[in-house]
């Protein structure tokens, strides 16, 4: 039972706000002090794994280019398009985005997205440019950062239950292999499909949150 | 060939340009505790698979008291508001081109050199070549950038560094926590808990049986943060044996929502770094927990939905 208290320390650790990745390393020492390995160990330990794991950083090399693009005006664009649209909403403009995001999961474009090339340069500046239009009162922090949030949010959830639609992703070919493994032969498109009613129901479920999201907004803003 | 170790090289152009940056702000406040933070980040991507465990385990630790302090980096100069306003009247809808050329050039390279494969030499491991194509689509964006909004020549590195300290620590964090994944398998921890579960409910019925397989597959991910973790302890514990075997459920439905139980964990939870913590940092909120707040009833009604379509289809004939 002791090899859990890692996990309460990441529960209470994450719960008081200390820094991530200080709680993160704590939690290690823990668990593997209970597993029987002493500090040193666990220091060469965290730095193998971290090392063995630095496939992890290689998406972040697109910064640099979101970056330039930022500042030659990207997001001012990206807001300018949507004001430009009559009767763009918050909630409409991420609706499109969840769809959008869904459907090229699905086609196994998981690429075509995120929350450093999509949502904060081009997704986020639009939903927060159909809140406040050209002549409207600036958005208050509070709201700014509820639309950012679910500009995030549309992303996560769009990739979440779009990717299992297509046969060729982790999580498909994960399912056919540990059931393959206990001599029961499934195939892809067997295990696509019972993805599908759940892929629906994360679109109309997640869209009427964000049609509520509108009233929200538009109540606060009145 | 061109593998893992080349991916981190490249990975580490990153944090090495941000410590370069850092180190010639002079005057800046707080300048060397960031640059030994990006310093002993980008030694670990570059040259970690050569050192020693043990010495990349101090950079590890070094990082991780960089952060506890705090980096608080100063700003970087970028263009203004009025400049950005006139640089979007100026490109207009090119500005979004690099943007698209990045999943382009990723899903491009995957399907045209799958086998690593060009012109007959193997020069891509064959497993690395998503991600070699995705750090290949970086570098020519970061062209395509460059060559569409001529920037002055200080602006690239800036602008890498302006958005590395907006990320800050985020961007270690998901690392950190396959790292702690590694420990947490090596000490057991997903078998205590998967014991505890079967321990503790009894399994007479299919609807009680799909119902401790789904959330036990959200809680699972919400412990180790990703559902494919949580999926194999889960289903040789509860799904194959008691769902599949004894009550007779179909594999694939069973096994399907399964997972898709594992990924409404995945909406609740802080250790899935990537999809709920970085956008914290990313998006510049002051809420750590506000993406995840915002998930959270669409995560919890998924679950129910998940339930019920298990129990409801992957059960034909049997009696309940």
């Amino acid at each position: 039972m002791l090899v859990l208290s890692g996990i309460a320390i990441i529960v209470v650790g994450f719960a008081l706000r200390f820094n991530p990745l200080l709680v993160v390393t704590v939690a290690a020492f823990a668990s593997a002090a209970a597993a029987g390995h002493g500090p040193l160990d666990v220091v060469a330990m965290l730095g193998k794994a971290f090392v063995d794991n630095r496939f992890i950083a290689v998406p972040w090399l697109v910064l640099p280019t979101i970056g330039l693009l930022e500042r030659a005006g990207l997001r001012e664009q990206a807001r300018t398009i949507v004001q430009k649209m009559r009767g763009a909403t918050t909630g409409r403009v991420l609706i499109g985005y969840l769809a959008l995001r869904q459907i090229t999961a699905a086609l196994g474009l998981n690429t075509l997205g995120g929350h450093v090339q999509m949502v904060r340069p081009i997704v986020a500046p639009m939903a927060e440019g159909a809140a406040a239009r050209e002549g409207d009162a600036p958005l208050d922090g509070e709201t700014r950062d509820l639309i950012r949030a679910h500009a995030a949010a549309a992303d996560n959830i769009g990739v979440f239950f779009g990717e299992d639609l297509f046969v060729a992703i982790g999580s498909i070919l994960l399912i056919r292999a540990v059931l393959e493994q206990n001599g029961i032969i499934v195939t892809p498109p067997h295990i696509a499909i019972w993805a599908l009613p759940t892929a629906i129901a994360a679109f109309l479920l997640h869209a009427a949150r964000l049609i509520r999201l509108d009233r929200r907004l538009g109540d606060k803003r009145r | 060939m061109i593998g893992l170790d080349a991916l981190g090289i490249a990975a580490g152009l990153l944090p090495a340009t941000a410590a370069i940056h850092h180190a010639s702000d002079r005057g800046a406040p707080r300048r060397w505790r960031n640059v030994g933070f990006w310093t002993a980040f980008a030694i670990l991507l570059m040259a970690g698979p050569w050192l020693p465990d043990m010495v990349n385990g101090c950079l590890l630790l070094m990082m991780v008291a960089f952060a506890t302090i705090g980096l608080r980096p100063a700003s970087v100069p970028t263009t203004s508001e009025a400049e950005r306003e006139e640089g979007a009247r100026r490109f207009g809808m090119r500005l979004f081109l690099p943007v698209l050329l990045l999943p382009v050039m990723a899903v491009g390279g995957t399907i045209a050199i799958a086998d690593g494969r060009i012109g007959g030499l193997a020069l891509i491991d064959p497993k690395q070549v998503t991600l070699v194509s995705l750090a290949a689509g970086t570098f020519f964006a970061l062209l395509f950038a460059i060559l569409l909004t001529r920037p002055p020549a200080s602006a690239p590195a800036a602008e890498a560094r302006r958005l590395s300290d907006a990320v800050g620590w985020a961007m270690v964090l998901p690392q950190m926590l396959a790292a702690l994944g590694g420990i947490f398998a090596m000490a057991g921890v997903g078998k205590v808990v998967a014991d505890g579960v079967l321990d503790v409910v009894p399994m007479n019925s299919p609807l009680t049986a799909t119902i401790i397989y789904c959330v036990g597959m959200a809680l699972f991910t919400i412990v180790l943060g990703n559902a494919f973790a949580a999926f194999p302890i889960m289903t040789l514990g509860i799904g194959l044996p008691i769902l599949i075997r004894h009550f007779g459920g179909e594999p694939a439905i069973v096994a399907a929502l399964g997972m898709l139980s594992g990924f409404c964990g995945t909406l609740l939870t802080p250790m899935a770094a990537n999809f709920n913590i970085v956008p914290v940092a990313v998006l510049d909120l002051k809420d750590r927990f506000a993406v995840i707040r915002v998930q959270a009833p669409t995560g919890f009604v998924l679950l129910a939905f998940n339930i019920a379509v298990l129990a409801l289809c992957a059960f034909p004939g049997a009696s309940r």
